[in-house]
């Protein structure tokens, strides 16, 4: 397959692995507000549990990966890029966290929301846009 | 078998595939698991012209994916909603299908747009993905990503909910 071929596959899989993760997102009630609050009020450990399996699911999955030197569909080798720490990992970190408790969405269940046909959270989304334009803006003059 | 899947699914079946998500994502897409970069990427094709390094050096070609990979989480919630589900979910409190609900909704979705990027990353790409790859940072942000959520929650929740 020449590189056209294989970015083209690549992007259809993105569009399968969405409709996948919105269906999962959606089936597993993450994207319901109350789960969100009953969370954050430690009323149920759903949430928590959901959370901490995925996690130690994908720990273990990176590690055969590793252990294989796997390869992606496009013949490179999986490797993970790690996110730099900056002051911005906690103030940012702090304010995302208030946004998902108001609006009890984190990025996916907005775009599961949307999709579900839950008009308000297009108000979500269009916060969520005019937040990304204001750190687009302000990056510069923000500590990282 | 029709029937666990017509139900909200549980914790732990939920967990497995939320988890699967990492390596199927670099194997079939080979990229790392992201949803907050997707609010970028549409940042850059809204601004061709814009002189801010945030767009500039964005490659929006590499991220393309971002892109398809949201428009599938909104085909997979319609699916989810309208053929998966034997009752209907109630995604959001009654409360929130009003003015003052848009509103709240909204101030929300600012400081998701603002928060992730500022932060680097979400729920997926700091606390599953990076977590799971051991990156520090990714763990810090996903202890700060609980603070603002239980400051909010415990501090103003009178007040806002």
């Amino acid at each position: 397959m020449n590189k056209r071929t294989v970015s083209k596959l690549a992007l259809s899989m993105s569009l399968v692995m969405g409709i996948y993760f919105g269906i999962v997102l959606t089936k597993s009630e993450v994207v319901r507000w109350q789960r969100v609050h009953d969370m954050f009020l430690f009323h149920e450990p759903q949430m928590y549990l959901i959370i901490g399996t995925g996690i130690a699911v994908a720990m273990f999955s990176m590690l055969i990966i590793k252990r294989f030197h796997g390869k992606s569909i496009t013949g490179d080798l999986i490797v993970y890029q790690p996110k730099p720490y900056h002051l911005g990992v906690i103030i940012g970190g702090t304010l995302f966290g208030a946004g998902w408790a108001i609006t009890g969405a984190c990025p996916g269940p907005i775009y599961a929301q949307i999709g579900s046909g839950v008009w308000p959270a297009g108000f979500t989304f269009g916060g969520a846009l005019v937040g990304m334009f204001c750190y687009a803006n302000l990056k510069s003059r923000l500590p990282h | 078998m029709i029937d666990f899947i017509m139900q909200p699914w549980p914790w732990w079946f939920s967990g497995i595939l939320i988890g699967l998500t990492v390596p199927l994502l670099y194997i079939l897409v080979g990229q790392g698991f992201g949803i907050s970069t997707s609010l970028q990427q549409i940042g850059a094709i809204c601004s061709p012209g814009s002189k801010l390094s945030y767009f500039q050096n964005f490659d929006k070609h590499a991220n393309m994916w971002t892109l398809l990979f949201a428009i599938g989480i909104m085909l997979g919630g319609f699916v989810a909603t309208n053929y998966l589900s034997a009752e209907p979910i109630d995604f959001l409190p009654a409360a929130y299908w009003s003015v003052g609900g848009a509103v709240r909704l909204f101030i929300g979705g600012i400081l998701i747009g603002f928060g992730t990027r500022y932060a680097g990353g979400c729920t997926s790409g700091h606390a599953i993905t990076g977590i799971a790859n051991l990156n520090w940072p990714s763990l810090v942000a996903t202890i700060f990503f609980f603070v603002g959520g239980l400051l909010v929650t415990w501090g103003l929740g009178r007040w806002i909910f």
